[in-house]
């Protein structure tokens, strides 16, 4: 175990008593509970983190937030492993594992270290140019590629952990637990809203916990915990920290990932979820989400041990750990020198402050220069050097104009250097909301334009980067909020928090440090770390005439890594503009997406995975099947039976046996799933006959008929039987698939077209079983369960509907058939269904009563040619097509209709359904089979249709199968091909019927 | 994620609702009468409107009921929500 040679003896939010081990790249360390993997990384003097993604240089922490670039880690190493993780996110907990990406074989040798030699020849665009030619290469570089490159790596196993969600209303949503969100969560709360505060961090206080401040005359540190009791104490608010608010959409919906364990452990298991999804609407918005520090942009800026001064402040006066003890500090502002005291404050020496602006009379400049510290103005530092950590700062003073250095270069020994390039308001949400940043000329940043949603801006994330302002505004902002939403607070108004206004020395505006000597490559220059973009690749691009920003991002790759740019967008932007000459203004920013930080799977999907991904729909008799051995098939979401194997039976040997039972003895099947819907009005008739092809006035009661519906573009949407129960009552089943889809095409021409029409639809599907028996024994078996109904074909015919009681339990028998046997579809509420079929299972026995699957249906009815919706048609296909012609009536109007009249709808040369009798018979061609009519042909072959259904049919002792073919019906007797990977299927072309033609057996 | 104001039900969620495409687009009297070309307007042509746009939206997973809807296609913003049969109100600044 190492020693914490980094810790500082005091301070910090670390507790000293609860000391954790972990391990980084296989070694081990301490840190202490309040540490991020970071800090404790930093606290170990651990410089080196990980290597970039191209290039593979050596990389060490930029900053102490999650705009992270550099640090990104796999965390764990089992099933709950996560890769991309940003070690200054990370919470330290006791046995943490975590290792570098994009290091191999690891981080101290790297085998991709090679493109550093090479970058010269692996400049912008690199991977467009060289890898996308010849296309026909790529195979051969993506895997060499991926693996020297990648962003860690999935893990290989389900994720053992679960996911939550949770939706919310809230008056106020404030993201960010700053001074400005603190204020705002507080003054909005007292008016009585509804609040929501959000926070990424693991604590409240936002920017706060990094620094040394006084509120209301007091350490900040009181303030947040005066601030945090007082909202715990209000009933309507609450706090959320480890919270990051991801999305924010439309209609003032956004979308927060709050991480739920402590220390986010992935390696734990508990009954408690690991993070929660949040989906939120709020009626207002405060955005308080601070801003990120940019970078300096000079040569090898990107050395380990170069960090963002307010990095180096943050691991100072929160964890209490040293970056190193010898720092220069780069800036173009003030901010930087309130982090020089505090680094001198803890015993860093600090040997100078290199400023590229003039000397003015600042307090902290003041402060600085008071201690003793060397401050260089107009000076800059124009590289850095070190192998594998910074060791000197290579300092020169900037010309009048700043754009060249000249005089002779100093060299500072040092061990880590902080850099200020300024602040970039976050400025992601609010353009997530469709605002439009605008660019602020006076403080170098784009800062919040216009609201378009119900959201406002404070503190820093609107560019008032001072703590008394961020105070004030983010009080304003809150009373604002809760005043939008409806609520006042009641009296004299709340007093804002107050701190003490310091004059600050104004900005100057510095992207690009000249190179030194003038002319020298920018190729180190770096400006995004993440994707190894330079100053130099920015350039090329625009020379290359990649003139806008989005175009410029795309083709660098600036800004499109996990960090998204958060510390080089602007950057990137202002260099753009320097070499096009254009204002930083003009070239604008690109867009930002969601989610501000990544996102793992398992939170997006949350609990609706496994069992809860997609409902199950069962039959009341479901258990039965299952007891019975059955396989079950999809259709939609209904399990249904589609076989019953016997011990030994293979799938065709069970259909055989089941097909054979149905024709020459009885067969039983569960109809449940039968789209159902009861249509009463007087209207209805009607109705019936605008969305059925054929016509519906002259039914009588108590009669079936068989109907097709199409779209208004004259394609088969669905089939079924409607029977008329009474005067104004009809029956109507549809496909199992289409049942709900069927009931919303209705209730849409009723509630939108023919409002006049009195028809009421309801679904049955659910309450009402159905159970069909088919086969010479069918009618045998039902009179002995029935008394009340009449079962002589003469009394109850084919296609008529008798109400009566079945086994004891009042039924609805209708006399329909799909297999083309005598059948009855016993109808009984579905309570009852299981205690229908159990009766029916026992009394047929000595019939030799045979449960039939849906494949047993499917060949069943193949043989009688019944198409099947969505099998048989896929859409494009009309009922003349399928050879109906009688069921489309000439003198009606129906919905499609006149769309059966357009000229393509009457070409000869249409798909059109055909049967296939394969030349031998026991040969089964393939669904999906392509037909051919001439064999000697070269590829591509002529291809006049396909087969969309094929079985053997034991009952016809041959294969047989429909298909859809150009001109179909017009080839009766031809003989065609199916060429398939080892051979050809020769078959002939046929009526769309093989068995029974005359239907004699089903009206028997 | 739109906040959609069923006549019906409320302000719900647009997951609630399913969307059917441009509003007023009426089934023709007599489709035997029209060319071609007339079916065709009737059958395919829909506006693709930058801006606002009338609608139709079906409260599916609520009471399931069918009304209209004025949205702006760039900014998501609805400016009204009115019954099947019902024309647009008017349009207030
Ligand atoms: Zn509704």
């Amino acid at each position: 175990m190492s020693q914490q040679r980094n810790r500082l003896a005091t301070g910090g939010r670390i507790d000293r008593t609860r000391p954790l081990s972990f391990s980084f790249n296989g070694k081990h360390f301490e840190g202490y509970a309040g540490d991020t993997l970071a800090s404790a990384l930093i606290a170990n003097g651990v410089r080196l983190v990980g290597r970039s993604f191209k290039y593979h240089r050596p990389r060490g922490l930029l900053t102490a937030g999650s705009e992270e670039p550099n640090a990104l880690v796999q965390l764990g190493t089992d099933a709950a492993s996560e890769p991309n993780q940003r070690a200054t996110q990370v919470e330290l907990f006791d046995g943490l594992e975590a290792v570098s990406q994009n290091c191999w074989p690891s981080v101290g040798l790297d085998v991709g270290a090679v493109n550093n030699t090479l970058s010269r020849i692996l400049p912008a665009g690199f991977y467009y140019k060289t890898f996308m030619w010849p296309k026909s290469f790529w195979k051969y570089y993506e895997h060499v590629i991926r693996k020297a490159a990648g962003m860690g790596r999935a893990p290989e196993s389900p994720d053992p952990d679960c996911y939550d969600k949770m939706h919310d209303h809230c008056d106020v949503l404030v993201v960010g637990a700053g001074p400005a969100g603190l204020a705002a969560a507080l003054a909005a709360g007292r008016a009585g809203a509804r609040v929501l505060l959000a926070d990424e961090q693991s604590a409240l206080g936002g920017g706060l916990l990094g620094r040394r401040a006084e509120i209301d005359a007091a350490p900040a540190a009181e303030w947040i915990a005066k601030s945090i009791s007082a909202l715990q104490a209000m009933p309507e608010v609450q706090l959320l920290c480890r919270s990051t608010v991801a999305g924010y959409y439309d209609h003032n919906y956004l979308t927060i990932a709050q991480r739920l364990r402590e220390g986010s452990d992935p390696g734990r298991r508990c009954d408690k979820p690991r993070q929660r999804l949040w989906k939120v609407r709020a009626k207002q918005v405060v955005l308080a989400t601070g801003a990120h520090e940019r970078p300096m942009i000079f040569r090898h800026n990107d050395l380990p041990g170069i960090m963002l001064a307010s990095a180096a402040q943050c691991y100072i006066n929160r964890y209490a750990a040293k970056p190193g003890d010898i720092a220069v500090i780069f800036t173009n502002n003030d901010s930087a020198y309130e982090a020089a005291l505090d680094l001198a404050e803890a015993g860093v020496t600090v040997v100078a402050v290199v400023d590229v602006r003039t000397a003015a009379e600042s307090p902290a400049q003041a402060a600085v220069r008071s201690r003793g510290i060397e401050v260089l103005y107009r000076h800059a530092v124009v590289a850095a050097s070190g192998r594998r950590r910074v060791s000197a700062a290579k300092v020169m003073a900037l010309d009048d104009s700043g754009e060249s250095v000249s005089g002779a270069a100093r060299t500072i020994r040092c061990d880590f250097l902080c850099m200020s390039g300024g602040w970039s308001p976050a400025v992601h949400l609010f353009s997530q909301s469709r605002g439009k940043p605008s660019y602020d000329a006076s403080k170098a940043c784009f800062v919040p334009g216009q609201s378009v949603q119900a959201e406002r801006s404070a503190g820093a994330a609107r560019g008032s980067f001072a703590l008394a302002e961020c105070l004030t505004e983010g009080h304003e902002a809150g009373v604002a909020a809760a005043a939008a939403a409806g609520f006042q607070r009641p009296g004299r108004p709340a007093k804002p928090p107050v701190a003490a206004k310091v004059d600050e020395a104004p900005l100057q505006p510095f992207w690009l440090v000249p190179a030194a000597p003038p002319g020298a490559p920018l190729n180190k220059h770096f400006v995004d770390v993440q994707n190894d973009v330079t100053a130099a690749d920015i350039a090329l691009a625009a020379r290359e005439g990649y003139r806008s920003v989005e175009h410029l991002k795309r083709y660098t790759t600036t800004g499109m890594g996990t960090d998204q740019g958060k510390t080089s967008n602007i950057n990137a932007l202002a260099i753009l503009g320097q070499t096009l000459g254009a204002d930083i203004s003009a070239v604008g920013t690109t867009t930002f997406r969601p989610p501000y930080t990544p996102l793992t799977f398992g939170t997006i999907v949350g609990r609706d995975i496994g069992a809860l991904a997609d409902p199950v729909r069962m039959t009341p008799i479901h258990s039965w099947h299952v007891a019975n051995g059955a396989s079950f098939e999809d259709v939609g979401q209904w399990k249904r039976p589609w076989y019953y194997p016997r011990p030994g039976e293979s799938i065709q040997d069970a259909v055989n046996r089941e097909c054979l039972a149905t024709r020459q003895a009885i067969a039983i099947l569960d109809a449940s799933t039968l789209g159902k819907i009861d249509i009463q009005g007087p209207d209805t008739a009607e109705f019936l006959n605008r969305v059925y092809t054929n016509g519906w006035k002259k039914l009588e009661i108590g009669r079936c008929r068989y109907g097709v519906m199409c779209g208004e573009d004259g394609m088969v949407f669905d089939d079924g039987v409607t029977t008329r129960l009474g005067e104004h009552h009809y029956w109507m089943t549809t496909t199992s698939g289409n049942a709900a889809r069927v009931l919303a095409w209705l209730e849409e021409w009723l509630q939108t077209e023919w409002p006049e029409l009195k028809v009421y639809c309801n679904s049955m599907t659910e309450h009402w079983a159905t159970v069909g028996i088919a086969g010479p024994f069918a009618r045998q078996l039902l009179s002995e369960l029935t008394d009340d109904i009449e079962l002589d074909p003469k009394a109850f015919p084919f296609m008529t509907y008798r109400a009566g009681t079945v086994a004891g339990i009042a039924a609805r028998v209708f006399r329909i058939s799909f297999t083309g046997e005598s059948s009855f579809e016993i109808n009984v509420p579905a309570r009852y269904d299981l205690a229908l079929w159990n009766t029916l299972m026992t009394a047929g026995e000595q019939y030799g009563i045979t449960p039939i699957g849906t494949e047993s249906m499917h060949v069943l009815r193949a043989e009688k040619g019944f198409f099947i919706a969505g099998q048989d048609t896929d859409g494009t296909v009309t009922p003349l097509d399928l050879g109906m012609d009688w069921i489309v009536s000439k003198q009606k109007d129906f919905l499609g209709k006149r769309s059966l009249a357009r000229p393509d709808m009457l070409r000869e040369d249409r798909k059109q359904l055909v049967g296939l009798l394969p030349v031998d018979p026991q040969e089964v061609l393939p669904e999906g089979g392509q037909i051919v009519t001439d064999m000697d042909q070269k590829p591509p072959m002529n291809m006049i249709g396909h087969v969309t259904s094929s079985y053997y049919s034991v009952n016809l002792k041959r294969s047989i199968a429909l298909a859809l073919v150009r001109g179909g019906h017009k080839r009766h007797g031809e003989t065609v091909y199916v060429p398939l990977e080892n051979k050809v299927i020769a078959a002939n072309v046929s009526e769309p019927r093989f068995y029974d033609p005359e239907g004699k057996r089903m009206h028997a | 994620m739109l906040l959609i104001k069923c006549p019906w039900c409320g302000e719900r969620d647009a997951h609630e609702f399913s969307y059917g495409g441009e509003a007023h687009i009426t089934r023709p009297e007599n489709p035997d009468k029209l060319s071609d070309e007339q079916w065709a307007d009737y059958l395919f042509m829909q506006k693709n409107a930058m801006g606002p746009f009338l609608e139709r939206w079906v409260h599916a997973h609520g009471c399931r009921r069918w009304f209209n809807v004025r949205r702006d296609t760039v900014t998501h913003e609805i400016t009204a929500v009115y019954k099947m049969g019902d024309r647009p109100p008017e349009r207030t600044a």
